[in-house]
């Protein structure tokens, strides 16, 4: 019960494009604890899917590893891999594209429960229903349907209730709520924060909207460009973020009050092609505090206070 | 509403056929937009916001059909024929999409597309369409403007797309701008830039502007007044100050409780809307939102409520049962 759930130590991701390499993931470490949401934010393009995929070793690790509940994933063949991704669940931001238009709910649910060879039928239904009523559904009402006769936020409910159907461990969420609208969104955040309690789940909550990473995560990490910038608990790093880029980022938001004026966007232009990352620390080239040691010096992310780590040479709060 | 409005919209309304039925997309509405001021319409998917800034601009899909009136500058737009609403368009009035890609030609270089518009409108040479666009690409924020003219939409990032697309549009000086989601597609960062060249350029250029959103947060701080909508209706509408302090219909007080706030603990449960938006190709007799109102009450199932007319706030709402009384 001891020692986090999730493990992972310098991991590098990199793809080929025509003869050029995407540094996508460049030296990540983490840990997530049992029963804990780690929410991990960053714009398009910052490395953040390709780490989730990393995670549950769908996609090549150039290097580092992947521990989950002290078991090294990345040394796994792929028979003792299938068994443990059971305990692992991943949930897209797309949910109409991640359901197989040709199939009837009640065999998209279950499908999970075949491969992991889980039961004989009449166990597997009942673990299916139990799995659409918990994510808010009436099984004899989908499960002979399409997924085409639901709505998007349905179909996110579909997608939950696919991941949760084999109890499992780990639930990483790739912008599970993105695409949906306002009244929806909140509909499936409060979803998710009640299957987290009912079924004892770790999250990893990948997003891009700081508002909906903070609703539910207990920590949060931001990445930019492959690299992580800051981890912190929730609170302390929304109320005083360390590192530039998580201050650009919390100023970027609108706020719906009419009474707080925008400030004025910070022209710090965009950001440069994972191609070809500025030596150093990524940022620099949009950080007004930028000088010489940030192109020379790669910051490691440290330990900035109890809990808090920031990769900056010059973070925006005091060192301790 | 002072002095004569730039736009008005009249008891607009549009219908498209599909294999279900009839389907209202816009369904009776009215607005009106000052010269220079900034107009915000808010809503979700399907609320019919996109549609009916198509309907403005008389480009709504040919199958669809339209009634009611859109003046502009005193013109009714639905009587125009072919050739003045092409002259209209881009000229008075221009647009930016959500996706830049669907405006801009992906095989024209840059320096063409925005030449191309001038061009058309204006009675300029190719030389001084060159050098103006080189001024436009600067004053939309496009670092190295003279050599973007020879790029390809596909060799910018979508930011720089999008400024492209918003350099385009301003190019004839238009005097009403219908931003549709011009930000929806693009990171967090990019966005508050994009916000402020918009605003600056209304400004500078005293311009009127719709910008159609889903975001709340967007509307609140750039512009002058919001209209929501919902199941095709504008169900309420006021100065956009007024309307945050006092909002009266049940659904804005929802669709505003429903995002995440910055400032609240994490694991707050967020107060959800119930539920999901009518069936548009299935009239319900009622409010739209009854079915998931929180007021909801008998004669809400049964008759649908007239947006009211304007108060001393110049705030209208289409409720039963308004929620904040005045003077509470």
């Amino acid at each position: 019960m001891d020692g986090p759930l999730l493990k992972v130590r310098n991991l590098i991701v990199e793809y080929a494009v025509g003869g050029r390499t995407v540094h996508a993931v460049s030296n990540v470490s983490f840990e997530i604890a049992r029963g804990e949401t780690l929410g991990l934010v960053g714009e398009s393009g910052c490395g953040k899917s390709s780490l989730g995929r990393a995670i549950l070793q769908m996609t090549t690790l150039k290097a580092g590893f992947v521990e989950f509940d002290n078991v090294e994933l990345t040394r796994l063949g792929s028979h003792p891999l299938r068994l443990m991704r059971r305990r692992m669940q991943l949930i897209f931001q797309d949910p109409i594209a991640s359901l197989n238009p040709r199939r009837r709910i009640g065999d998209i649910v279950a499908e999970p429960l075949r491969i992991a060879g889980i039961a004989g039928r009449g166990a597997r239904e009942r673990r299916v229903r139990d799995a659409l009523r918990a994510v808010g559904l009436e099984p004899d009402q989908v499960i002979g349907r399409l997924p085409h006769e639901f709505s998007g936020g349905q179909c996110q409910r579909i997608c939950i209730a696919r991941a949760l159907v084999v109890e499992p461990e780990l639930l990483v969420c790739d912008e599970a709520v993105s695409a949906l609208d306002v009244s929806i969104r909140a509909q499936i955040l409060n979803l998710l924060e009640e299957m987290k309690a009912r079924y004892r789940l770790t999250l990893l909550f990948i997003a891009h909207d700081l508002a909906v990473v903070k609703a539910v995560s207990d920590r949060v990490a931001v990445m930019y460009l492959g690299r992580l910038c800051e981890v912190g608990p929730t609170e302390a790093l929304y109320r005083a973020p360390a590192h530039p880029y998580t201050a650009l980022l919390l100023e970027a938001i609108p706020v719906p009050d009419p009474e707080v004026r925008p400030a004025p966007s910070v022209p710090v232009g965009e950001p440069p092609s994972p191609l070809a990352p500025p030596t150093g620390c990524r940022f620099r080239t949009r950080c007004a505090r930028a000088d010489r040691s940030c192109a020379e010096v790669t910051p490691e992310l440290s330990q900035i206070a109890p809990g808090r780590q920031v990769a900056c040479h010059h973070p925006l709060i005091a060192v301790h | 509403m002072t002095g004569p409005a730039l736009l008005a919209v009249e008891q607009l309304s549009v219908d498209l056929p599909t294999p279900r039925g009839r389907l209202r997309a816009v369904d009776e509405v009215d607005l009106e937009l000052a010269a220079g001021h900034t107009l915000g319409i808010v809503g979700e998917s399907g609320c019919g916001k996109t549609m009916l800034s198509r309907a403005i601009l008389q480009l709504a899909p040919r199958r669809a059909r339209l009634s009611g009136r859109v003046l502009f500058d005193g013109r009714d737009l639905t009587r125009l024929d072919a050739e003045a609403l092409r002259r209209l368009r881009g000229r008075s009035i221009a647009v930016v999409f959500q996706d830049p890609m669907t405006s801009l030609n992906p095989v024209l270089t840059i320096g063409r597309q925005i030449s191309e518009t001038m061009r058309e409108h204006l009675a300029i040479d190719g030389s001084a369409a060159a050098r103006r666009a080189v001024e436009l690409l600067a004053e939309a924020g496009i670092p190295a403007p003279e050599q973007r003219l020879r790029q390809y939409p596909h060799q910018l990032s979508g930011g720089m797309r999008q400024r492209v697309a918003i350099a385009i549009a301003l190019s004839c000086e238009p005097r009403l701008l219908i931003a549709d989601e011009p930000t929806t597609a693009l990171d967090v960062t990019i966005q508050a830039q994009i916000l402020d060249l918009l605003a600056r350029e209304r400004q500078r250029r005293d311009m009127a502007m719709i910008l159609i959103t889903h975001d709340l947060g967007i509307v609140a701080g750039r512009t002058d007044e919001v209209a929501v909508m919902y199941a095709g209706r504008i169900v309420e509408r006021a100065p956009t100050a007024r309307l945050f302090k006092a909002m009266r219909m049940p659904y804005t007080e929802a669709l505003l409780a429903a995002i995440p706030k910055l400032d609240a603990p994490p694991h707050t449960p967020l107060p959800a809307i119930s539920g999901r938006p009518p069936d548009p190709t299935r009239p319900f007799p009622g409010c739209a939102f009854a079915l998931r109102c929180r007021c909801c009450a008998e004669r809400c199932a049964e008759q649908k409520p007239a947006l009211t007319p304007a108060d001393a706030y110049r705030h209208q709402y289409a409720c039963w049962h308004p929620i904040n009384p005045i003077g509470a």
